[in-house]
């Protein structure tokens, strides 16, 4: 026979001002198996506990229902409680008469009433709990950096710093992402580069950071703690070992009017090649598509194929028969840091989005983006840091700066702000003065987001030092009259139509996730909004967490995020794992799916159903070891206890520690009795 | 200056804002005053309120200023604003629905010569069931009161073949005009 | 290929050389042109400024003749009966209880089931057939195509061609042999709706689209609204008195005429104000294009 004991709080005045908690714990003591029931002023404070303590050991109690405010409040407290007292702490449990009852109600009788029925079911259901243990899984102590951007280059110089051995993959052929682009950065105007560089070489020369550039992450298995990455190392065609990055092959190369991406299409580059001359790890790449050599070889040319990069190598490292070669590596936590990619504005969209036919749909010469601007700003940019037009490399004297193209505009399908173009296109007006003396920059905004420390300052700065017009407004359209492009806006400030020449115009494009996303966030189960950027799994209290446990998130794989804010991320999320990684072994409460193997047929629908692939198969088979049958099994470590499989299970033979069906019809039976 | 209106209009009945999204379907508050409308408005120019500032003063609710705008009758409704509206606010349509509303609760503000045509045009219609286009025009100037306007027209759009002299009424004359009525009716059931 | 017709009120009267032409084309195009059978107005700019439920109700029983009398899709080649038609089909397709009211309202049975087309996107689609047909007598000219407003927009709507960038106008053109020339103001509007009311603005708005094809090069504007062409023929026959240059000013149908050959009476070119003289002297004797019946 069951011995419950019922702890009805008062919560000072929260729960006792509207529920009578004497006449709760009256009307709970007459139940049967109810063994004990009183009231308390505070439940939750020593005194309280201790009036749970002592019942347990008095009336022997085999379960403990405490009434009082949420579980997410104060589960926790009353279950160690409880199991100081020796009871499991699993045997006790907590029926919401605050949120659920106290607080949402003004009649007194009947808000009693309620609190009673909450009280009852919950009765119901610890006289069928069993003891449970908290589950231990052992902890790998490496972590996974997906993403060399600075988010990724922070996160791993953090982890690593802090003793963890990091793996840190890049899909690109050197570590950096865009901020190695950017020519000077908000809001001190100090060089990207020159505070960037340093933190790359200090990556590859860390001892516990294995550097793995030109690279992908083709699968992920196992659960926190315990990830088994699949990576990809794509073929180089150059053998890292031997390379010693003297730069002979590139020079040797004869395809030399490649669009290089890092300068966002506006230098060349050859077909050997590295990035950028500060590139991490400077070791170059063969790019397929565009090698005379493979080019030829794949029109069959046996001969005669090109083959001078070869020729040019004094180490032999040039190896065109490389491929791609694939390793497995175990980890502990992974880290997202995939960073973002800019709309474009032309005519081809992903699903979704529409382009800008009224700006000419990216047809229009001298028509960039931001990063584009921050090529012909950069010191080591196509243009060597001076500002000239792409199509004919004239000075421009008059720039037009565009914010939110593409950002904030639900009919063409991204309705966020992408939050850092206030800035950076403050940033722009201020580089083309700089260096442009007599130039005038005109920007048409909506409104200034300048909302991070000297952010404001700066956008003012922008315009009361170095003559920045700005005009609130946006622009209708844009076309072309000789070499001039006409901007068609509206000033909504003076009310009136505005047509202005410009030489060169600027669009501060919206930042949107990096393509692919979606795939590598089915690979992890995590989850990403509308709009494929990562969810975290509280907005305000777990910023950097994922909803799958061991998976974290930095940088503007996220949401639109700035450099600080990227960094800030990266730092949080290694601290993070520092902490996970400071234990032997994890602990996770014990509410996981369990099979039962003797029921289960082998459906496997949980299998399908499962939203973190926790189910996996295993063989029954008898005492001479012949093959039985192929059941279904959980992994606790990689279980949330969602339910789904329980509720999918056409056997029941699944089913969730602490919310098996018939604890919670249990429930249900006493509240409609 | 203007002082702001209470939010319910002050009168017990709704606000402009909900009876135009009750109209059109869209929602006038999804406008931010980027100016994109009016940028590309090919009347801007020409009119008082652009339709930037229509949207803004249908967020005030300043009823009896935007029914009494000669601004709104001269929209083309060339929908550029339409189509270039990040916000889908469509300010043609919301235009429209004020027309409408103006001409059943501030007739006296219509513009004497479109007030003119459109009542020109529309009695040819319910006439004939087609537009009778020499009919329209001497009703249009007998209406308007413009009656040497663009009278070097009519000879040369007769000489080119342009202009019949007789109406011919379609069969189903009785069937446009019930429809004429019927949509008429309807317009003044609405609360 | 038989395709329903709804002329509408200007190509039955101002308009007329619109309807001339394009039965001239069809013909050599093998296009039957089936009339709907006593067709009413759509109620123009002056229904959906002061009725919108008439702008709804007036196209509505147009499209219900065209169902009762067989017809899978209807071709309007007036852009504002387009614009009306192709609205109100719109309208009542993504509005249920709109769809439900109108039975009564037009008190015939209709199940809007009939597509609405212009007649850049039909012969657009019988492009081909306009190539082969097609001599040379276009070759060298220069067309600028404007499409105005009420062809293109609402995208939601006009669906047939991307609304900020259209582009079937100009094969089309390419297609009669013609050269379409690149310009600015092909998709401004011209002030149709205040035509009569308010004759300044659509001065003003006409002019700068005259000025911008004449900078381009343009022997000729190409339009498919009679709206469109009365105010850029009509309105600039006073600038032409005045000592202007003349741009003639063709509805599409009357050029793809000419580029098969037709006479230019049979195409109702007389009927412009503002001389076609010019680019017919340019036109190359109809005896070096294909013989047309």
């Amino acid at each position: 026979m069951a011995r419950i004991g019922v702890f009805v709080c008062h919560c000072g005045e929260n729960i006792g001002r509207t529920v009578d908690c004497a006449r709760v714990a009256e009307e709970l003591g007459k139940l049967p198996g109810v063994a004990h029931a009183i009231d308390y002023k505070y439940m939750c404070s020593d005194p309280g506990q201790a009036l749970i303590k002592q019942a347990i050991a008095e009336k022997k109690l085999t379960g403990v229902v405490v009434a009082a405010c949420s579980p997410h409040m104060h589960e926790k407290t009353f279950r160690r409680a409880c199991g100081s007292a020796g009871l499991n702490p699993f045997l006790c449990e907590m029926a919401n008469v605050r949120e659920h009852c106290s607080w949402i109600h003004e009649d007194r009788d009947a808000a009693t009433d309620k609190a009673v029925d909450l009280a009852r079911f919950i009765v119901e259901k610890v006289k069928r709990n069993v003891p449970l243990e908290t589950i231990r899984i052992p902890v790998t102590k490496r972590a996974l950096v997906i993403g060399g951007g600075i988010a990724g280059i922070q996160a791993a110089l953090d982890l690593a710093d802090g003793g963890a051995e990091v793996i840190l993959v890049e899909k690109e052929p050197s570590i950096g992402g865009h901020m190695s682009q950017l020519s000077e950065t908000f809001p001190t105007l100090d060089c990207s580069q020159c505070i960037l560089t340093p933190r790359m070489v200090e990556v590859y020369q860390h001892p516990n950071i294995k550097l793995m550039a030109y690279s992908e992450v083709a699968e992920v298995g196992g659960y926190i703690g315990n990830f088994d990455v699949k990576i990809r190392q794509k073929a180089r065609y150059v053998d890292a070992a031997n390379c010693n990055g003297c730069g002979a092959c590139q020079k040797a190369c004869i395809v030399r009017k490649v669009p290089s991406e890092f300068d966002e299409k506006l230098g060349k580059r050859t077909a050997i090649y590295v990035p950028f001359p500060q590139a991490v790890p400077n070791i170059p790449v063969i790019d397929r598509a565009s090698c005379a050599y493979f080019k030829a070889k794949a029109k069959g040319v046996k001969k005669d194929a090109c083959g001078k990069c070869k020729e040019a190598c004094s180490k032999g490292a040039i190896d065109y028969e490389q491929a791609d070669t694939f390793v497995t590596e175990k980890v502990g936590a992974i880290v997202v840091a995939t960073g973002y990619t800019l709309y474009s504005i032309g005519k081809d969209q992903p699903e979704g989005l529409r382009g800008y036919g009224e700006y000419g749909y990216g047809t229009i010469p001298d028509v960039i983006d931001g990063l584009q601007f921050e090529r012909l700003a950069s010191a080591s940019g196509p243009t060597a840091g001076k500002i000239l037009r792409p199509s004919d490399g004239k000075e421009p004297k008059r720039i037009v700066f565009l914010q939110c193209v593409g950002s904030r505009d639900p009919a063409k399908g991204i309705e966020y702000c992408s939050k850092i173009c206030c800035m950076y296109v403050a940033k722009h007006t201020m580089l083309y003065r700089h260096k442009v003396h007599d130039g005038q920059a005109t920007v048409f905004y909506m409104d200034i987001r300048a909302n991070g420390k000297g952010y404001d300052e700066f956008v003012r700065r922008a315009i009361e030092e170095d003559g920045a017009r700005y005009v609130r407004g946006r622009v209708s359209r844009m076309y072309r009259d000789g070499e001039t492009i006409k901007v068609q806006g509206f000033d909504t400030l003076s009310g009136e139509p505005v047509v202005i020449d410009a030489d060169m115009v600027v669009l501060a494009t919206a930042i949107r996730p990096q393509p692919g996303i979606e795939q590598l966030a089915q690979k992890l189960s995590a989850s990403y909004d509308a709009h494929g950027f990562f969810n975290e799994a509280h907005p305000k209290l777990r910023p950097v967490e994922t909803n799958t446990a061991g998976v974290y998130l930095a940088g503007a794989c996220q949401a639109p995020r700035d450099i600080p804010d990227s960094v800030a991320m990266a730092s949080a999320a290694a601290a993070k794992i520092l902490g996970l990684f400071s234990k032997a072994e994890l602990e996770r409460e014990p509410t996981v799916a369990k099979v039962d193997a003797a029921l289960c047929a082998g459906c496997f629908h949980c299998e399908r159903v499962c939203p973190y692939g926790a189910i996996t198969r295993i063989e029954v088979r008898d005492r001479k070891g012949n093959l039985v049958k192929i059941v279904a099994e959980v992994n606790p470590g990689v279980c949330q206890g969602c339910g789904t499989c329980q509720a999918t299970c056409p056997s029941k033979s699944v089913e969730l520690q602490g919310f098996t069906d018939e604890q919670i019809w249990s429930e249900i039976n006493a509240l409609l009795a | 200056m203007n002082s702001m209106e209470p939010a319910h209009g002050g009168h017990g009945r709704p606000t402009l804002a909900e009876e135009l999204r009750r109209a059109t379907g869209r929602n006038p508050a999804r406008c931010y005053q980027c100016g994109k409308c009016s940028a590309g408005c090919p009347m801007a120019s020409e009119t008082a309120l652009r339709p930037h500032d229509v949207m803004r003063l249908v967020s005030q609710d300043r009823r009896e200023e935007l029914l009494a705008a000669e601004s709104i009758w001269l929209c083309l409704t060339c929908e550029t604003c339409v189509d270039r509206c990040p916000n889908e606010c469509d300010p043609a349509r919301t235009i429209d629905a004020l027309r409408e509303m103006a001409s059943a609760e501030a007739p006296a503000s219509v513009p004497r010569a479109l007030a003119a045509f459109h009542r020109s045009f529309l009695d040819q219609v319910r006439l004939t069931g087609r537009l009778f286009e020499l009919g329209l025009m001497a009703e249009y100037k007998l209406r308007s009161g413009a009656l040497f306007a663009d009278v070097t027209a009519a000879p040369g759009m007769v000489s080119r073949g342009k202009l019949g002299f007789v109406p011919h009424p379609i069969k189903g004359v009785k069937e446009v005009r019930r429809i004429f009525d019927a949509c008429e009716r309807a317009n003044q059931e609405k609360p | 290929m038989k395709v329903g017709y709804y002329p509408g009120c200007s190509l039955h009267g101002t308009s007329r050389e619109f309807d001339e032409s394009l039965r001239a084309v069809a013909e050599v195009l093998g296009v039957e042109l089936a009339e709907i059978d006593d067709w009413s107005c759509c109620g123009a700019t002056s229904a959906h400024a002061t009725n919108h439920l008439l702008s709804v109700a007036l196209p509505a029983r147009n499209l219900a003749l065209a169902e009762s009398q067989g017809h899978a899709e209807v071709l309007a080649p007036c852009a504002a009966c387009y614009n009306r038609l192709a609205g109100a089909r719109h309208e009542i397709a993504t509005d249920a209880a709109l769809a439900a009211r109108m039975p009564e309202l037009i008190g015939r049975p209709f199940a809007n089931t009939v597509a609405v087309r212009n007649v850049v996107e039909v012969l657009h689609g019988l492009l081909p057939t306009i190539r082969v047909r097609a001599g040379q007598p276009l070759a060298g000219i220069k067309v600028a195509c404007y499409y105005g407003c009420l062809l293109v927009r609402p995208a939601e709507v006009c669906s047939f061609d991307d609304a900020e960038d259209p582009v079937t106008m100009e094969e089309v053109v390419s297609a009669t042999g013609a050269t379409p020339v690149a310009w600015d103001m092909r998709l401004e509007c011209c002030g149709g709706a205040l035509s009569v009311s308010r004759t300044r603005s659509v001065v003003r708005l006409g002019r700068a689209i005259l000025n911008d094809a004449r900078a381009a090069g343009a022997d000729a504007i190409v339009v498919a609204c009679p709206m469109c062409h009365s105010n850029l023929d009509f309105r600039q026959s006073a600038m032409v008195r005045r000592g202007e240059a003349a741009m003639p000013v063709l509805f599409l149908s009357e050029l793809v005429g000419l580029a098969f050959g037709v006479a230019p009476d049979r195409l109702g070119l007389r009927r412009h104000f503002t001389s076609a003289r010019s680019l017919l002297d340019r036109v190359q004797p109809p005896a070096a294009a294909r013989e047309v019946r």
